[in-house]
């Protein structure tokens, strides 16, 4: 039995490894970005120069050889999905039994007049980050396009090399399609804080270039000329699924996959960024394009490879990003504005750059979600309090349990209840106290 | 000031304050770069004996430009940017990159600790220098070794200004650094000079048998208590407590950070003036197999070394002779001065700032050995919140491959993590979290 991976993204990689765990099928790994396997949301380090790109390898490179994965560094030019074969760009043939598609995503490109001028750019890939490296060199001022979590990122990348930023955001906060207004406002204030320039409620109308053919400025969608010689482009990705377009294999917007992350073609699998998962209740499809998911989807589908049929359920809903110096979790499902039926209680710190966000139902005061910028919050609790339906009162009154920050760190516990209980008249929660246990 | 208008709302966003690299606060900095180096400079000055004659100015124009221009340095830059986790260039500066600047200063380090164990009257002016602080503490003139107690501790306080300010957002930090200066001024230097002041044995309260090996030797504790004093045999009853009573107490609660990174002199220097440097270990499986050899063998050696000494001593000398004291001459050698000294500290920008703990201290090792079976310590792993960026591990100055178990959701429990707190500070995602709980399920087993 051959498998075949194209792709060693997180998710081809934790395939790869879950099968070898569990079974000695030959497995074979084949990627043109790099020869081994590397963290893509640690591509900033190394730009930033807080890691070398030798450190952002999640295993050494004898590891691969030790259990046995073989790692092919080239481009697939084709897949035949009847002869189960795939023509890589040396022309050299693969033979497979069975075949994973994890190729990922690409960057979007709305087709703005002058996105194809030098300097212009996304950040997903090895190569961009090599090809930033040339773009923004010795430069002055940079603009990123899209307020997301790809943009901040690269805004916190080129500002720590000294280049000036501004942000084109179309919403009327940092991140505001997806963040509530305060989260929201808290992680704008912070980037201008940070002495970057934002622009919100701005779209990019078009790019100029200099005479070299090189980004020198863009306009604004109010007609505004903001001189750069770097612009970002980071209005999201979408499934990088060129190589499958021209196949059996069926597409969407992603790689068409069922629940079991199964193709249409026997044998032939899908998953992470450039998989579409259909939904079997109806619902919309997905297309899930984080790094946690990226890794949940390759432990199912491991084990469906090795024969055990189980659907990909991601389970209560988590996630996690820094804004420059802010780290953001999330845990369930908070919605930008609150749904009908449900309650918000939001708790933010005089200094601006802690908040607590708690989503919970109206009818059963079950908690439903939580937001949390600036408090390290424990992952598995709040997993366990929002599949339990605890409500409200009790995740407040045992915060404390939750609470993941360092040691001596300053506890806002307290602070949180009262808030609560101020806006809540009647409720007089009290904060559970220590175990004796958890002392000694 | 931006206020963003919304159909039901105005939300107004304006930072408290707006950080900012000006002009101005380049200019400071230049002026403080500049009083350290002259403080350096009149160091440098010092070697030529000029400064014999007005010793006490010269120890301010050295000793005291050079804090003063750098303390003000690291204050200075809290002024230009928020707090937070900032390595930038960290691998991109010669200096804490292991290029040409790393390795000259290496040299210098280095050739400082050969000239100070081997030509110390090369170093008889700097000893000078320091000589009228030697008075007033110590009642009696400076030696090589007390010229070294200076500037040690000197680099541990003013580093650890600049640890305070580098994580002045995390509370651990700050506090352990703290601790380690009172540590280091206290224990290892006033409280010593003090003790040969009163003319007492000079005693070392924070080192223990198996670090300070000769705390056990029986020529030690005959001097200790060959005055009959009680102070002295204080001394014999500490050294032996400390290790058979509050180290296994203390591990148990803590882990061996209570000591390793709180407590010890050279985990002091390591947390404050190594911490540019700590992302030079070696994190490789080779590193980790060489660790556990070498720095077991250093136990034992020890241990053979005092029982030994005792046979010797219980003996008369009659079975051993001399050989005993021999090995005991070779053990301060290679341990003592290449491994803790030359190695330890004079390769600090090469290989980091740990290469003593983790390779060579026995006590070091006999504290991962409780931390590893006896002990409540442990660094929690936030669920599947990891996203192998690597910097938990990068950051490590033990070598200790963090993200390996992180990756896996696995809590992290190695004999030689010396609960530092760095991997937790530097994680993006908040995935790590030094805690003392109940030792039952410490050890989480991932598949």
């Amino acid at each position: 039995m051959h498998l075949v991976i194209i792709g060693n993204g997180i998710t081809g990689i934790t395939t790869a490894r879950i099968v070898r765990k569990r079974s000695d099928m030959r497995i074979t790994i084949i990627s043109s970005e790099s020869k081994y396997f590397f963290s893509r949301t640690a591509l900033m380090y190394v730009y930033m120069g807080h890691m070398k790109w030798q450190n952002i390898k999640p295993y050494e490179d004898w590891f691969w050889e030790k259990n046995n994965i073989k790692l092919i560094y080239a481009h697939v030019t084709s897949i035949e999905t009847d002869a189960k074969s795939l023509r890589l760009d040396d022309n050299s043939i693969i033979k497979f039994d069975k075949l994973v598609i994890a190729t990922g995503s690409q960057t979007n490109k709305f087709g703005w007049p002058g996105q194809e001028l030098i300097g212009v750019q996304g950040l997903y890939s090895k190569q961009d980050l090599e090809l930033l490296e040339k773009n923004a060199k010795d430069i002055k001022s940079a603009v990123i396009v899209g307020g997301g979590l790809i943009g901040i990122e690269l805004g916190e990348m080129l500002h720590a090399r000294g280049i000036h930023v501004t942000f084109l955001v179309r919403e009327k906060l940092y991140w505001n399609n997806i963040l509530p207004d305060e989260e929201a406002a808290m992680v704008s204030r912070h980037i201008l804080e940070h002495n970057m320039n934002l622009k919100l409620k701005v779209e990019l109308k078009k790019i100029l270039p200099d005479e070299n053919g090189r980004v020198r400025a863009v306009v604004t969608d109010g007609n505004e000329e903001i001189h750069c010689q770097f612009v970002g482009l980071t209005p999201g990705v979408h499934p990088n699924i060129d190589l499958v377009k021209n196949t059996n294999i069926e597409t969407g917007r992603g790689v068409l996959v069922n629940e079991y992350l199964e193709t249409n073609i026997p044998d032939v699998y899908s998953a992470g960024d450039c998989a579409e998962i259909i939904s079997s209740d109806g619902g919309k499809n997905k297309i899930e394009q984080l790094w946690y998911t990226g890794k949940m989807q390759g432990e199912i589908l491991a084990r469906n490879i090795l024969g055990e049929k189980i659907k990909y359920d991601r389970g209560v809903w988590y996630n996690s990003a820094k804004f420059l110096d802010i780290e953001y979790q999330t845990y369930g499902f908070v919605p930008r504005s609150p749904r009908e039926g449900e309650e918000n209680f939001y708790w933010e710190h005089l200094g601006g750059k802690i908040c607590l966000r708690l989503v919970y139902s109206s009818s059963d005061r079950a908690i439903l979600g939580v937001n949390v910028f600036g408090i390290r919050l424990r992952h598995k609790m709040f997993e366990a309090w929002i599949k339990e339906k605890k409500s409200i009162e009790f995740v407040l009154e045992n915060l404390r349990v939750a609470n993941f920050e360092p040691e001596f760190y300053r506890k806002h516990e307290q602070e949180i209840l009262d808030k609560f209980n101020r806006e809540n008249p009647g409720k007089n929660l009290t904060l559970k106290k220590k175990n004796l246990i958890e002392i000694f | 000031m931006n206020y963003i208008n919304s159909s039901s709302q105005v939300i107004q966003i304006e930072p408290f304050k707006i950080y900012n690299q000006n002009n101005s606060l380049e200019l400071i900095k230049k002026i403080c770069l500049a009083v350290t180096g002259i403080g350096f400079l009149f160091l440098l000055i010092s070697l030529t004996g000029i400064s014999n004659q007005l010793p006490i100015l010269f120890f301010f124009l050295s000793f005291g430009l050079i804090a003063a221009g750098s303390v003000f340095y690291f204050v200075v830059l809290t002024k230009e940017a928020p707090t937070g986790i900032k390595n930038n260039k960290i691998f991109i500066d010669s200096l804490s990159s292991r290029k040409t600047a790393a390795w000259i200063l290496g040299v210098v380090l280095t050739g400082f600790y050969v000239v100070l164990y081997w030509f110390p009257e090369l170093m008889q002016n700097w000893i000078n220098l320091v000589n009228p602080l030697s008075y007033y503490l110590r009642g009696k003139p400076a030696d090589h070794w007390f010229l070294y107690g200076a500037f040690y501790t000197t680099a541990v306080l003013v580093m650890a200004v600049r640890m305070i300010v580098k994580y002045r957002h995390n509370r651990y930090q700050i506090i352990r650094s703290i601790s380690v200066s009172i540590f280091q001024l206290g224990l290892s230097f006033i409280i010593p000079g003090i003790l040969v002041k009163l003319n007492k044995p000079e005693f070392y309260f924070n080192y223990f048998w198996p670090l300070k090996f000769q705390y056990l030797f029986p020529s030690e504790i005959k001097y200790l208590t060959s005055k009959g004093e009680a102070l002295g045999y204080f001394m014999v009853f500490w050294g032996i407590a400390m290790f058979v009573i509050a180290t296994p107490i203390l591990t148990y609660f803590f882990g061996k950070r209570w000591y390793c990174s709180w407590v010890c002199g050279c985990g002091g220097l390591a947390e404050t003036a190594g911490d540019p440097f700590r992302q030079n270990s070696d994190k490789s499986l080779k590193a980790w197999k060489l660790e556990r050899w070498s720095i077991h063998s250093v136990l034992v050696f020890v241990v053979v070394t005092t029982g030994l000494l005792w046979i010797n001593s219980a003996t008369g000398g009659k079975v051993l002779g001399t050989i005993s004291q021999t090995f005991a001459g070779w053990y301060g050698f290679i341990i003592g001065a290449l491994f803790s000294g030359i190695i330890g500290v004079g390769f600090y920008p090469i290989f980091g700032s740990r290469v003593w703990c983790r390779f060579g201290c026995p006590m070091a090792a006999a504290l991962g050995m409780l931390q590893k079976k006896l002990s409540r310590f442990r660094i929690t792993v936030n669920g599947n919140q990891c996203i192998s960026c690597g910097n938990c591990s990068t950051y490590c100055e033990m070598g200790i491959d963090v993200k390996w178990y992180a990756q896996r959701g696995q809590n992290i429990i190695r004999s030689s993590c010396v609960g530092c707190g760095i991997c937790s500070a530097v994680c993006p995602r908040g995935v790590l979290k030094l805690e003392n709980l109940p030792a039952a399920g410490r050890y989480n087993k991932v598949d």
